[in-house]
């Protein structure tokens, strides 16, 4: 099986996306002529003409709200923005138009639009360029929010969420584009072309939306968590020998609860993980969810590790970032009890 | 980039005055009724009432072609009663009742047709801008020829995201009318005391889209100006702004002190200018009968009356309604 980058799978899943369906088009600052600037569409202006893939201004208002006239109208917008900081100009469309059309109108138009946007830390671009703004989509009924963490599941992820019929926010670690992190920023990062989830399939498949994968198998703990934090948990749970169950969400909304409660029900201990700040973050929806439906089952108390309720930092980048020790304290306490 | 005045042309025949007449006295006679019912309880939240304005969407109206798209703002009930949209539906909208054309789930602000091509009332002040650009970029990309009437009002048109909007239309020369609307209030404020400059059409010189200041009084001038736009449009010449001077009677929603303005400017519109008053004097001038005109108001009345009956008898939504239509496949929800 051909070894993608996250990049060049997420390409991928645009150039089977397009090659199926004519009104599938491409729109984005930079996407076009450019190619994206992490180069997620390289070479579709080219290969598929600049009316089906093409810049747009630096507008991210009038990019979405333009793109849910091109969806209520039968196309297929698959939108790019060029960071997820850069979304907040656009939520008004994403919230007002994108998610309620459907409603509003009782299920005479829809937006069946993506959204594609970079997201998280880890490559110093400060407060601006590093934000985890996943809550910020997952509180608004309308959406649903995608996070994959591995190149194979970016492209399946990414298919399913051009075929869905409503709007996608669909958030790409950037940090995870090139090669998967475990949080060591001391250490040489390993390419996905060194990874065995590094393996994509060629031509068309899904993943489906809501369903989460269990990364690895364990019996003392679980661990929740998605993005970028799935390979931080990994070595963090080696570096503390403790058997962890660990669960990479795939999608937030719809959530897969189902895969989550089996699992802490099993274990009946759970430390749930992102990247993004604690105070009102999606983690608090997991804890919450996860203590009504496991109560009886649980050992200790659920804790939740995440960025500092700060801005994000550009020279402390490593003290902000929820690394492996942070995961290991976690894990070590929610055993102590 | 030219910008001018349209006159109106006097070629018109009867049956074509007739029709504005009707078409114009329906919106008039339902906004009424609308207001009526708000008065009794049977209306809650907003409702923004069209009356004064009914000759731009029915002028424009009378410039489109099967197949073209509407999409306006939150004061829409003109526009879904110019375009065919079944007035039982509307008003059974505004009453929140499972009839309404949105099953009482978006009121007032949000209805929507497809069969009429009609892409909703939208909340947002300036938010259908880039929707209305979009939709014309689907449009242009399935090489329909179809054009898409964007309307907006003078508020509205300090918006950044309706000059993003401009912006690309005439970037990707997109097939769209940008209409605005200028009844002269933004809410309660005037236009001189929220706008940098008087004449909002040239406000797309700098994209390099045309405009025009039409008179919104006179439902020929608009037929006009919209004939004018629309082939500009279809041409493939990209978008065209008509700015529509305006009024509107009635208060911005049903809760407007009209502190803004005073009662004999307002007076002086309807004694001096009404849309309707000007069609009804043009046909009496064309021998119509007073006879054939009060067939039409008894009609009119007849349907208006149905239409808040019905409105009234439509069953309210059922509970389980509040989940549905969120997403395609309904996410299941803990409901206690």
């Amino acid at each position: 099986m051909p070894r993608m980058t996250m990049i060049e799978a997420i390409r991928d899943a645009h150039v089977v996306a397009m090659e199926a369906d004519p009104d599938v088009i491409v729109m984005g600052e930079d996407v076009g002529y450019f190619g994206g600037v992490f180069r997620c569409t390289a070479g579709l202006q080219k290969q598929f003409g600049v009316a089906r893939c093409f810049d747009t201004p630096i507008s991210e208002l009038g990019i979405v709200g333009t793109g849910v006239g091109m969806a209520a109208y039968g196309l297929k917008p698959v939108i790019e923005i060029q960071f997820a900081d850069y979304m907040y100009p656009g939520y008004d469309q994403l919230v007002s138009e994108a998610a309620r059309l459907r409603y509003r109108s009782a299920g005479e138009f829809t937006c069946p639009m993506v959204v594609r946007m970079p997201t998280g830390g880890g490559i110093f671009g400060a407060q601006t360029h590093s934000q985890s703004p996943e809550a910020l989509f997952t509180h608004v009924a309308g959406l649903k929010t995608v996070v994959p963490s591995t190149p194979a599941d970016a492209k399946g992820l990414l298919l399913a969420a051009i075929a869905d019929p409503d709007p996608v926010i669909f958030l790409e670690p950037k940090r995870l584009y090139n090669g998967p992190y475990d949080g060591h920023h001391d250490r040489p990062s390993v390419p996905w072309s060194k990874h065995p989830d590094g393996e994509v399939e060629a031509g068309h498949y899904t993943i489906p939306l809501g369903k989460a994968r269990i990364v690895r198998e364990g019996t003392d703990a679980t661990l929740v968590t998605y993005g970028t934090m799935v390979h931080v948990a990994l070595a963090a749970v080696e570096e503390a020998g403790i058997d962890v169950e660990v669960i990479d969400l795939r999608t937030l909304l719809p959530l897969d609860l189902e895969t989550i409660t089996a699992s802490v029900c099993k274990t009946g201990r759970c430390v749930v993980l992102h990247e993004a700040t604690l105070t009102s973050g999606y983690g608090a929806e997991l804890a919450a969810l996860i203590q009504q439906d496991c109560f009886y089952s649980l050992e200790a108390p659920i804790l939740r590790v995440a960025g500092w309720d700060t801005p994000y930092p550009h020279a402390q980048e490593w003290d902000y970032f929820p690394g492996p020790a942070r995961v290991r304290r976690a894990l070590e306490t929610v055993m102590k009890d | 980039m030219a910008t001018r005045k349209t006159a109106a042309k006097s070629n018109v025949s009867t049956d074509e005055l007739l029709s504005y007449y009707r078409d114009m006295l329906l919106i008039r006679r339902f906004e009424e009724k609308a207001g009526q019912l708000y008065g009794m309880g049977l209306i809650g939240g907003f409702c923004h009432l069209y009356i004064g304005q009914e000759a731009v969407v029915v002028g424009l109206e009378a410039a489109a072609e099967e197949g073209d798209k509407r999409i306006t703002s939150y004061r829409d009930h003109g526009h879904m009663l110019a375009c065919g949209m079944d007035p039982n539906g509307v008003m059974a909208e505004l009453t929140g009742r499972e009839g309404g054309y949105s099953k009482g789930k978006g009121g007032s602000m949000h209805m929507f047709s497809k069969e009429k091509h009609f892409y909703g009332g939208h909340g947002i002040v300036g938010a259908q801008v880039p929707l209305g650009a979009g939709l014309a970029f689907a449009d242009k990309y399935k090489e329909n020829g179809r054009v898409t009437f964007t309307y907006f009002g003078d508020g509205a048109a300090n918006q950044g995201q309706v000059y993003e909007a401009f912006n690309m239309a005439a970037l990707w020369k997109l097939p769209v009318i940008f209409v605005i609307e200028n009844n002269q209030y933004a809410m309660g404020t005037a236009q001189k005391r929220s706008t940098s400059t008087e004449e909002i059409h040239k406000r797309g010189e700098p994209f390099g889209i045309p405009g025009e200041l039409v008179d919104g009084m006179n439902v020929l001038a608009v037929k006009d100006a919209g004939d004018k736009a629309v082939a500009h449009c279809r041409e493939g010449k990209g978008p065209y702004i008509l700015e529509i001077k305006t009024y509107r009677y009635r208060g911005h929603s049903m809760s407007d002190p009209a502190k803004y303005r005073t009662r004999e400017e307002v007076q002086k519109m309807r004694e001096e200018r009404d849309p309707i008053e000007q069609v009804r004097g043009m046909l009496l001038k064309a021998e119509v009968g007073e006879d054939k005109l009060k067939e039409i108001d008894k009609e009119i009345k007849e349907i208006v009356n149905a239409s808040a009956d019905f409105s009234k008898e439509s069953p309210e939504p059922a509970l389980e309604e509040l989940w549905t239509d969120i997403y395609a496949d309904e996410i299941p929800q803990e409901v206690n």
